[in-house]
């Protein structure tokens, strides 16, 4: 696991094509394509209401999308189409995670169990389906000490470690983020998936958020995220997409797209004597 | 100062008056048509209805004089003892718990073992019958049903109105299969609890993708059904009037406990004949099925599959974010919880040797619910001491005949029983809001074990 052996490769991992979502008569995405490359951060941004969460809804298999073709490489060069699999398969099958925005924690539970819960697939497969389990085989014992190991190494990256013991629901707003983020990691995926991950933290914690996702990345996992504030992104990205009422605006590096005048009007607004000129350029955009 | 005190405690003397007659007014407006009126059959059949002024009385006093005390009295008392606490520094709750409270699993387990012996070293043979079957007996069958009904409601937090329907599929399973075929207890007990585990598959199988009240509604139709169901095929089920006749457990096939069989147990060990032996006998089968439950819901709940449960009633949407298939594992839930009623059932029906729809109407699962409830959700030591509770109450209220003295000698205490449970449920709920043991005691812990309060549990919604 250590960050010098990650070859960074920028093979595609994650490829949306001609993604659109219905709801009754609302677009609430149409006609979006984008792809993710494998070990960089990839930032989908864009002002509220204008799909985002609807996007990794569709990827993560919450929604079934209405139309378009999600597919997902693995390490192992098989390719997946996520729109077919079941919501719990996108995980287990696609090693796919994902953290939400109003933090999903299983609160009753401590830390460390949360933890633990992530690896339900692995212990499952390790304790027989609970047969073997419950009569103790030392193949299960030890499938349960990795996975306490496992879970160990994620407390410390979240440096969580003192507060393993405590009930989840416990811990302060920031640790709650953390936690979630690590829970995703205990799943083993190759792309996670952040839904606002710093929304509501204060800049020391913030801080904290960034030093996590870059070890995160520096370890292979190509990262996902959601974010609406574009200082942010802007710091961790590699990689930005920006969507506007369910249409993708721009799509290229930080820097490309600070300076994209479609952006900047999406979240800026226009001068009265720029109207024209920003219509012109989006029926531009458009019309294929 | 003193003067002070006093002009204080006048204060607290009104107001004390004032809310006992408060509480007066209030118990004679509920009792008025609960307890003063009672409705009675004349001698030409007809209904007619006299009051009871004396009996409503009683309760209006008992209402306003305990209101009285309870504010003038016991009330400033405890303030007293609260503010003195403070002021030494004493800490409300104390971390170190006491001998009794550490050790208190294993007392209880050894007072379990011995139980059946000492009542009769205690009342004798004809007298125990009575302890160890009432109370013994029916307490333990009842803490086996909200044990299994834990599992689904506690741990997985999906929320079963038609337990009993499981209950039922055991005991009919026993009642049938031993009637017809004449395969032994020991045979069919498994039988019975795999034969409700596939009908809970089976039931939850549809009914799963539901969520919350539906849930809920759903499988309090499926209880009703199959209670319709053993009604109506009377072919089978011979209907209303039941299955009887079952046979009794044997020990293990070696001694029997009919009278007049070759290898009777009370003849094999030169003892007079009395039906207790065979009362202790079951004593100790629904301990040792406790027992079972016990060991594996502990089991469970450190495997994989009981982390998932306790997750699911957490978070269904985290859940399947992590991978988790939410539906096998609702099922297995399900099925395991069914499986523990099925062997409730085939317990009863052989203890009964009489089974009928009658045995498996909605207010059983609404009470192994309320036990489950009242003991605290996912707790084996609260729920079991919730159903001794429960149980056991309203056992000793068919002792309470002192009551008649107060009374009169109409009142029967087991008429109040609905009641005394609801008003027991009130005041639990009111002062445990999540049951005698809210507490959860983790799964797993790096440093040390340290129980999760209640407050950070969810119930779950599905």
């Amino acid at each position: 696991m250590a960050s010098g052996t990650v070859t960074m490769t920028k093979d595609t991992i994650l490829k949306v094509e001609h993604l659109s979502m219905k709801f009754g008569g609302l677009m609430a995405i149409n006609d979006f394509s984008f792809e993710a490359r494998r070990g960089e951060i990839t930032a989908l941004i864009g002002p509220n209401g204008a799909g985002k969460t609807t996007v990794f809804n569709c990827i993560t298999g919450f929604y079934k999308p209405t139309m378009g073709m999600i597919t997902l490489a693995r390490k192992n060069g098989k390719e997946l189409l996520l729109e077919r699999l079941r919501d719990f398969e996108i995980n287990k099958v696609g090693g796919v995670a994902r953290t939400f925005q109003n933090i999903r924690l299983f609160s009753g539970l401590t830390v460390l169990e949360n933890l633990l819960v992530a690896q339900h697939n692995v212990l499952m497969k390790a304790s027989g389906y609970t047969i073997l389990g419950l009569l103790g085989l030392p193949t299960y014992r030890k499938a349960v000490d990795a996975s306490i190991e496992k879970a160990k190494y994620w407390l410390d990256k979240a440096d969580l470690t003192d507060r393993a013991d405590d009930p989840a629901g416990d811990l302060p707003y920031g640790a709650q983020r953390r936690l979630e983020i690590a829970r995703a990691m205990c799943t083993g995926p190759e792309l996670l998936c952040l839904d606002e991950p710093a929304a509501g933290l204060n800049p020391r914690e913030s801080a904290a958020l960034n030093t996590l996702l870059h070890s995160i990345r520096d370890e292979g996992v190509s990262i996902l995220l959601i974010e609406h504030d574009m200082s942010v992104v802007m710091e961790i990205s590699d990689h930005v997409v920006v969507l506007e009422y369910g249409q993708k605006i721009s799509d290229g590096t930080p820097d490309h797209v600070k300076n994209d005048p479609k952006v900047i009007a999406a979240y800026l607004g226009v001068e009265d004597d720029e109207v024209d000129e920003v219509i012109a350029v989006e029926l531009e955009g458009g019309h294929h | 100062m003193a003067t002070a005190s006093a002009a204080g405690n006048q204060a607290v003397m009104g107001k004390a008056l004032r809310e006992g007659i408060f509480a007066g007014v209030v118990a004679f407006l509920m009792f008025l048509l609960f307890v003063g009126i009672e409705t009675y059959q004349d001698i030409n059949n007809a209904l007619v209805w006299r009051t009871r002024w004396g009996l409503l009385a009683i309760f209006v006093i008992v209402a306003a004089v305990g209101r009285f005390v309870t504010v003038a009295f016991i009330k400033p008392h405890i303030d007293q003892r609260k503010l003195n606490k403070a002021k030494d520094g004493l800490l409300d709750v104390s971390e170190k718990k006491g001998f009794l409270r550490r050790h208190f699993l294993k007392f209880a387990l050894v007072l379990l073992l011995v139980y059946p012996f000492l009542s009769l070293l205690i009342v004798g043979k004809q007298g125990s019958l009575k302890y160890v079957d009432n109370f013994g007996i029916q307490i333990l069958i009842y803490v086996m049903l909200a044990w299994g009904l834990n599992i689904v409601v506690g741990l997985a937090g999906l929320l079963d109105l038609g337990y009993v329907a499981f209950y039922a599929v055991g005991a009919y399973s026993y009642a049938l299969l031993s009637s017809h075929f004449g395969f032994s207890f020991w045979i069919l007990l498994p039988l019975s609890g795999i034969f409700a585990a596939l009908w809970g598959i089976m039931l939850g199988f549809p009914v799963l993708r539901l969520r919350g009240d539906y849930l809920a509604i759903v499988t309090l139709a499926f209880g009703e059904i199959i209670r319709l169901v053993l009604i109506n095929w009377t072919d089978v089920t011979k209907g209303t009037f039941g299955i009887a006749g079952i046979p009794k457990a044997t020990f293990f096939g070696i001694w029997s406990f009919d009278t007049g069989a070759p290898n009777n147990f009370v003849k094999a060990w030169g003892l007079s004949a009395s039906s207790v032996y065979y009362k202790i006998f079951l004593f100790y089968i629904i301990l040792a099925l406790c027992m079972l439950t016990a060991y594996v819901t502990i089991r469970l709940r450190r495997m994989p599959i009981g982390r998932a449960w306790e997750a699911l009633r957490e978070d269904e949407i985290a859940c399947r974010s992590l991978g988790i298939d939410t539906v096998t594992t609702k099922l297995t839930a399900f099925a395991t919880g069914a499986m523990f009623g099925g062997f409730a059932g085939a317990f009863f029906a052989s203890r009964q040797g009489f089974v009928s729809p009658e045995s498996f109407v909605f207010l059983e699962s609404a009470v192994i619910l309320a036990i489950v409830v009242l003991g605290g959700m996912g707790s084996l030591t609260g729920i079991a001491i919730a159903a001794a509770v429960m149980v056991g109450g309203t056992e000793i209220l068919r002792e309470m005949s002192f009551l008649k003295v107060v009374f009169g000698p109409d009142f029967t205490p087991e008429l109040y029983r609905m009641l005394l449970f609801g008003l027991a449920m009130v005041i639990v709920m009111l002062f445990k809001p999540r049951g005698f043991v809210g507490t959860r005691e983790p799964t797993a812990f790096l440093k040390e074990r340290r129980s999760v309060s209640g407050s950070f549990t969810k119930e779950g919604h599905g």
